[in-house]
């Protein structure tokens, strides 16, 4: 499991948007390297990432093989209640990642 | 005797630099060649179709002179009040002679508050770099930023 960093903000006010920034270890090999002996590493990058708010989506990026190693996101988003903020990475071979942070609307 | 005993090991050393020395030729030969400006044209068409793509409203921010290209830190805002008739649809970013044009395509709606957001790229080449937003009224807008880069990333051999 990939280790991953989310920080959102604990409480915040009713309809104040939030800083949202997520980092997720993962080595987003091209796939347009080789090897000293001519042989190219096969492409294994994160290609979709999303975010859900109370299970309502509210972010999605679709990743390409320009995006650096260990990818950072940053976003904002309206804080509308309380609830969960939940992540979800997926891509080559099979990789998936969530992570979820609580937030508290005042 | 010790003359004999080397000469079969010399011959297989040779075997095997020339196996990868044929290697790397070949390797010369299949890797993919840049992107081209064209190939970001193509790449962008891909996405906004026939409409009109105009500058301004899009704020794409790169430092100009960069040491290493493979982390590039990039922020992308949008001027819009994002509210729920006037918001940021979608926001795409684009180079010029990276391997493959495209580099990140977001979603956004109204809820996003504020149309902006922040990653880290790699870059090729000293190049330029387009984003492209689309609003809720199905308009188009860019902006271009010409980005020197003194390491490269995405091509270099695995150690």
């Amino acid at each position: 499991m990939a280790r991953t960093l989310v920080n959102v903000p604990k409480k915040a006010k009713r309809g104040e948007i939030i800083t949202i920034k997520t980092l997720i270890s993962h080595v987003m090999e091209t796939g347009y390297r080789h090897t000293h002996l001519g042989v190219r590493v096969p492409r294994d990058i994160i290609d979709t990432f999303v975010c859900t708010y109370n299970g309502e989506e509210v972010f999605r990026a679709t990743l390409y093989p320009a995006i650096a190693a260990n990818p950072f996101i940053s976003f904002h988003t309206v804080a509308t209640e309380s609830g969960t903020i939940e992540f979800r990475w997926t891509g080559d071979k099979g990789f998936s990642a969530t992570a979820s942070a609580h937030i508290t609307v005042e | 005797m010790a003359a004999m005993d080397e000469q079969p090991m010399t011959r297989a050393t040779r075997r095997e630099f020339l196996a990868a020395a044929g290697g790397a030729a070949f390797a010369l030969v299949v890797r993919p060649a840049q992107a081209t400006p064209a190939a970001m044209a193509l790449a962008i068409r891909n996405v906004v179709g026939d409409a009109e793509v105009r500058p301004g409203r899009i704020k794409l921010d790169l430092p100009p002179l960069v040491e290493n290209g493979n982390s590039v830190a990039m922020t992308v805002a949008v001027d819009s009040p994002m509210t729920a008739n006037d918001y940021v649809k979608s926001i795409h970013v684009f180079t010029e002679k990276n391997p493959q044009p495209n580099v990140i395509g977001v979603q956004l709606g109204p809820r996003a508050g504020r149309a902006s957001i922040s990653t880290r790229i790699r870059l090729a080449d000293t190049q330029t770099v387009t984003a492209i937003c689309q609003m809720s009224d199905g308009t188009f807008w860019s902006h271009s930023v010409q980005v020197i880069i003194t390491l490269s990333a995405c091509l270099e051999d695995v150690i």
